[in-house]
């Protein structure tokens, strides 16, 4: 029977031939994450349970990236559970402040060739499915479904249909991964992919970068998806060689192919040269508009950072349109590396002292404001431009604050101008 | 197994967010969590809530966050039901891990309205708006969801079964 990609993935991880939509079953796990916000909670699930054991302390990643650096006492106090239980449980992936691999969960576990083609991962975090840009199935789920795979190293799924995402074209110069994924969000709501897989495909697919997948991807359950997924091709073949070495080495992956004749719940073509700069406004993911098409929103502050934009990739461009250019007066701009090593990397090519420069502050990779946690929190009326993925009621901060979500270009442009804008308003 | 209360009725999307905003995620605790419960979308929610009542909603019922903190904090409100056309898919699992009712029903989440009385039949799926004299069938919940609810949650089957010595 014919499979779509995610149902080739699931299948082989239940030991079946063939699964079909609706199907449940049990598979098993090659990666399973936690975080601080919800590894604590499921390690109170694992011990009231009384288990000792996790399945395998190797496949288990637990990442403090939410709170931290440690915004409060409760905060800290949730942090040293969860290194208790790692340490405790000698578990090989866990990332403490300042070491190299730290940083946000959905940068690192990449960046630290822990996902790899044809892997089936869950994550207590519903961004989990960023990891789909490299051909892995990735799904959030929530705490107490970790704690039972973090014991058992499976769990239980639906199998999903596919919504098939044709891309064409290749992307306009200013034009980003961000906005595909805006774009497409706007086109088919919050909802449009419920209890589905967003399965992109077709030629425009190569001139995609890594980056831009994996932004594409993230954003996959702001329409509601189960997970995204792109096809494994010469990108993912010269990132894996970059960033998972070991597992190339050991040629520990498997590539896998939709069937030619699989059948999906129904195909959406995207040119993607036609794709234009592109905002949501407050205060769902799906209220875009193209810049361009509505009247000057003055902004208070400006982030760029997070699991969807905070890779090296995201800074480098935030660099080029920063340089030589300044914050607008009164604005507030800051930009979180998604991590260590991208805050090293950086650092090194120069990026900080042009950000300094523009009037930029830099911090440590968190994901911090994008969910209202700490390091940028909003006031009351307050607006702002952001790189992150939601912009729901009191997201960063006061319920009476809002966000838009935009892609780096648009950011920064909006930094230097002091309202919502694209690069094209920018002085050459 | 049988409910019944007061509607607290919400639109579309309502998200994770709003449940239970990131700002109180520093603590984990039920009676914490739900004193903030909905605080962002209606802050006299949790000031009106009675043990039993029932949240109707319009469509993608907990969208947002993998934060199981939301059915958490609804469930702990007093809130024994949820009535809605969708749910969010992780919230939809995340419900049922912790024992939160949900039931899924185009048909009742839109004619009952703010204030009815409404009771709610797990073993049937029947919904009965006992203000409106309206009565809806919902998909029931299979045996095994049933013994979860029950069970006050994933865990407490768990606890169960090592009860019985399994």
């Amino acid at each position: 029977m014919a499979m779509t990609l995610t149902q080739k993935i699931l299948a082989a991880h239940a030991g079946l031939n063939a699964v079909e939509a609706g199907e449940l079953i049990e598979a098993k796990l090659d990666l399973v994450l936690g975080n601080d916000v919800t590894a604590p909670p499921a390690i109170k699930v694992f011990e009231a349970a009384g288990l000792k054991t996790v399945f395998d302390p190797e496949r288990i990643a637990l990442v403090p990236d939410h709170f931290t650096p440690n915004k409060d006492i409760q905060s800290a106090e949730h942090c040293a559970r969860m290194r208790r239980f790692a340490r405790d449980k000698q578990l090989s992936h866990y990332y403490e402040q300042g070491e190299e691999g730290m940083g946000v969960e959905h940068v690192v576990l990449p960046e630290n060739g822990l996902v790899a083609p044809g892997d089936a991962i869950i994550g207590a975090d519903s961004h989990t499915c960023t990891y789909g840009a490299l051909g892995a199935f990735a799904t959030g789920v929530g705490s107490t479904d970790l704690a039972y795979a973090m014991a058992t190293g499976k769990t239980w799924f639906r199998v999903p249909e596919a919504i098939r995402i044709q891309l064409s074209g290749q992307l306009k110069p200013g034009v980003t991964g961000k906005d595909v994924i805006l774009h497409l969000i706007g086109q088919i709501g919050v909802d449009g992919a419920l209890y589905q897989s967003l399965e992109f495909t077709g030629p425009g697919v190569a001139g995609l970068s890594m980056a831009e997948r994996l932004t594409i991807c993230n954003m996959a359950i702001e329409a509601g998806a189960k997970n995204g997924l792109f096809p494994v091709d010469d990108a993912t073949r010269a990132y894996l060689a970059h960033y998972a070495p070991e597992r190339v080495a050991k040629n520990d992956f498997t590539v896998y192919e939709a069937d030619p004749d699989a059948r999906y719940a129904r195909t959406i073509q995207i040119d993607l040269a036609a794709i234009r700069q592109t905002v949501a406004f407050p205060h769902l993911p799906e209220n875009t508009r193209e810049i361009g098409s509505f009247d000057p929103i003055p902004v208070d502050q400006v982030v760029i950072g997070s699991c969807t934009n905070g890779r090296l990739e995201d800074l480098r461009l935030a660099a080029h349109w920063l340089k030589g250019r300044k914050v607008a007066k009164g604005l507030r701009l800051i930009i979180l590396p998604g991590s260590q090593r991208v805050w090293r990397e950086a650092l090194k090519e120069g990026l900080f002292e042009i950000f300094t420069d523009a009037g930029a502050v830099v911090s440590a990779p968190t994901c911090g404001p994008c969910l209202g946690g700490h390091m940028g929190i909003l006031a009351a009326g307050e607006r702002c431009v952001s790189t992150t993925n939601r912009n729901f009621v009191g997201r960063m901060g006061h319920p009476k604050s809002e966000v838009y979500l935009a892609g780096v270009p648009v950011a920064c442009a909006s930094a230097v101008l002091g309202r919502v804008a694209g690069t094209d308003e920018l002085d050459a | 197994m049988s409910i019944q209360g007061h509607v607290f009725k919400y639109g579309a999307n309502v998200d994770t967010d709003v449940i239970i905003p990131a700002r109180y995620l520093n603590t984990a605790e039920p009676a914490e969590l739900a004193r903030h419960c909905m605080e962002d979308l209606d802050p006299s929610f949790i000031s009106r809530v009675q043990p039993g009542d029932i949240l109707v909603a319009g469509a993608n019922f907990g969208c947002g966050s993998s934060r199981e903190h939301a059915p958490v904090a609804i469930k702990a409100s007093g809130i024994s039901c949820v009535i809605a056309p969708s749910f969010a898919r992780i919230f939809f699992r995340n419900a049922i891990n912790m024992g939160l009712p949900i039931l899924e029903c185009t048909e009742a989440a839109e004619a009952i309205q703010n204030g009815d009385r409404v009771s709610v039949d797990f073993d049937t799926g029947r919904i009965e708006n006992l203000t409106r004299g309206q009565t809806f069938t919902a998909r029931p919940f299979p045996p095994f969801i049933r013994r979860i609810i029950e069970a006050d949650g994933l865990m407490g089957t768990l606890r169960q079964l090592q009860g019985k010595g399994e």
